[in-house]
């Protein structure tokens, strides 16, 4: 049977608590549904903290404990809770190092999800941290990637802010690459937009035999492109796009420049319209779906 | 705690360190040798003078500090060294900060003594995270302004749910800035600690009153918010007023002005040969 991304950050926490002396530490972790059934059912004499409601001290209390050495995981339920939990994670534990010479490292998992949960808790929020320096920021859709991210948090003593979706907790399959040495456009997808992007590329291509490459983003800061994929960009005829989770003014736009910057390539960016969300769907801000991606691709084309 | 003779010494002697260092920071404030903000905590260094102390006679060895902003006194009570704290205030590598840290985010990791990013109170839940991950007797020094910040209230509540060791210490000058107590609130931290489930007192920053308060280890959390004077300005070498009380004049009428005269000589003479070092 093959192992979902649900399975393996679970797998990953119940070592992390058991075997490393690490700390879960965030608010209703053990209530129904154990965050998308992503934790082991442990308790807080195993290392699974509950903390009060409070999200800026619960902030405060990992960096603490960071502090401590315990190498806290931080589970934020969502994303857009951040603007509460990060003061204290970006202020204070991205920047001991630096500063004071003192190393805290921790493991944010921040959690997106969107479709009718409103102006704050829909989507990705890594743009909030993303402008700030002392910060690592993943955003691990698959399997292998997550115990790649893992194991790279616990090899070092720096801050990792984990970008997760809801939407890939149930994935099983790895997110190769897919690159052509002249492609007509390239999309270059962040987050859960990254099976779209691939959905796309394939339709595109068995339909109309339209080549989009898609270079897929796990690592958004520091930001890694290879040279292959950076090669393939360079050589696209019609440009390329790069596809957020979050609002387009961040990360995507952030993205888009240095890499027009290396290649000259003309970058579009796709993410959250600029206004707030809304709980019903004629109002919600939803990221780029399959269709948007599609038409903006055959736009581009034509023109 | 009773005090004994041998305690009013040393806390004295603490004292009068601190007090001649901030005396000389002002003065080199004023030459325009310090170019950058400092916070001085003359007036304030009974406090930590006397925790120290506390400590140092209760046998507590392995302990974490959590300082604030205007933490001079703080840093060098609880051993934190002289000449890295004067090449911080002048910008040097060989600061203890690094010479990033300025007077506002001081630090010794030898002395287990922890540095304020400048976010007003954050102190309180990083102390508190710490103290939960580790179980170290924790001491948090604040104001009374940053202790006003709610995420400073909510660290005494799960450190009260939690039943951690740990100390706040609220060093209540009244002011934020020049905004009096009286005008932001309504309410007295150490009854806020109460309701909470935590041992508080509202009392002076007379080392007879701090000692008098404490238990004999810190097996728990307390608040003490301490009543104190700031002799300067906020930020920068002035003063507010020359009618504010101080308690380094008060306590030296403890000693004969001979022995009084004689320790305040020397740590003037001390911090002065760190400067010549230093610069």
């Amino acid at each position: 049977m093959s192992i979902t991304l649900r399975d393996v950050i679970k797998e990953i926490t119940r070592r992390h608590l058991q075997d490393a002396d690490g700390l879960a530490m965030g608010q209703c972790l053990t209530a129904v549904g154990w965050v998308g059934g992503t934790l082991p059912e442990l308790y807080e004499e195993s290392g699974m903290v509950e903390l009060s409601m409070a999200d800026v001290a619960g902030g405060g209390f990992a960096v603490g404990a960071a502090l401590a050495g315990r190498r806290p995981m931080y589970i934020i339920r969502y994303q857009g809770f951040n603007w509460f939990n990060a003061p204290m994670i970006i202020n204070y534990a991205c920047k001991s190092k630096e500063i004071w010479g003192r190393p805290c490292p921790m493991f944010v998992r921040s959690i997106a999800m969107e479709g009718g949960i409103g102006p704050v808790a829909g989507s990705s929020h890594h743009a909030i941290y993303y402008r700030m320096p002392g910060i690592r920021i993943l955003s691990p859709m698959t399997p292998n990637e997550y115990w790649v991210a893992y194991k790279e948090f616990m090899e070092t003593d720096e801050v990792y802010y984990i970008s997760e979706h809801r939407g890939a907790f149930p994935n099983t399959e790895e997110l190769e690459d897919i690159l052509f040495d002249e492609p007509d456009y390239v999309l270059l997808p962040i987050s859960i937009t990254r099976f779209a992007a691939q959905e796309v590329a394939k339709r595109l291509y068995e339909d109309m035999g339209i080549k989009v490459a898609v270079i897929h983003i796990f690592r958004l800061k520091p930001f890694e492109i290879s040279a292959q994929a950076l090669a393939c960009l360079r050589n696209s005829r019609f440009g390329g796009c790069v596809l957020d989770d979050d609002y387009v003014d961040g990360v995507a736009k952030s993205i888009a420049y240095d890499l027009m910057a290396k290649t000259s390539i003309n970058l579009d960016v796709l993410g959250l319209e600029d206004r707030s969300a809304g709980f019903v769907a004629n109002v919600d801000n939803l990221p780029p779906s399959r269709e948007k991606i599609h038409d903006l691709i055959l736009r581009k084309i034509k023109s | 705690m009773l005090i004994t003779e041998d305690i009013k010494k040393r806390i004295f002697e603490k004292a009068a360190l601190c007090r001649a260092f901030e005396q000389e920071v002002f003065n080199q404030v004023r030459l325009e040798k310090i170019k950058l903000p400092v916070y001085l905590s003359a007036g304030q260094e009974y406090i930590s003078a006397t925790l120290a102390v506390a400590i140092e006679v209760l046998g507590i060895k392995e302990r974490q500090i959590f300082i604030q902003h205007r933490g001079h006194s703080t840093y060098l009570n609880f051993g934190g060294n002289l000449d890295e704290l004067i090449l911080e205030l002048l910008g040097s590598k060989m600061g203890c900060a690094n010479g990033m840290g300025g007077s506002a985010s001081i630090h010794s990791l030898r002395e287990n003594i922890f540095g304020h990013d400048g976010l007003m109170g954050s102190q309180g839940p990083i102390a508190t995270g710490m103290c939960y991950a580790n179980k170290v007797p924790t001491l948090c020094f604040t104001g009374d302004a940053a202790a006003e910040e709610d995420y400073f209230l909510t660290s005494i509540g799960w450190a009260s749910t939690k039943n951690l060791p740990i100390w706040y210490i609220v060093e209540d000058n009244n002011l934020s800035i020049l905004t009096e107590k009286k005008v932001r609130r309504n309410w007295e931290m150490s009854d806020v600690a109460i309701g909470f489930g935590v041992k508080a007192f509202n009392i002076s920053d007379d080392p007879i009153e701090i000692l008098a308060s404490l238990p004999d280890t810190i097996s728990g959390p307390l608040l003490l918010n301490i009543n104190t004077n700031r002799l300067f300005w906020h930020a920068g070498a002035g003063i507010d007023s020359d009618k504010t009380f101080d308690r380094h004049a008060d306590f030296a009428s403890n000693f004969s002005s001979d022995y009084a005269g004689n320790v305040n000589n020397a740590a003037k003479d001390l911090v002065e040969m760190a400067w010549q070092r230093c610069q």
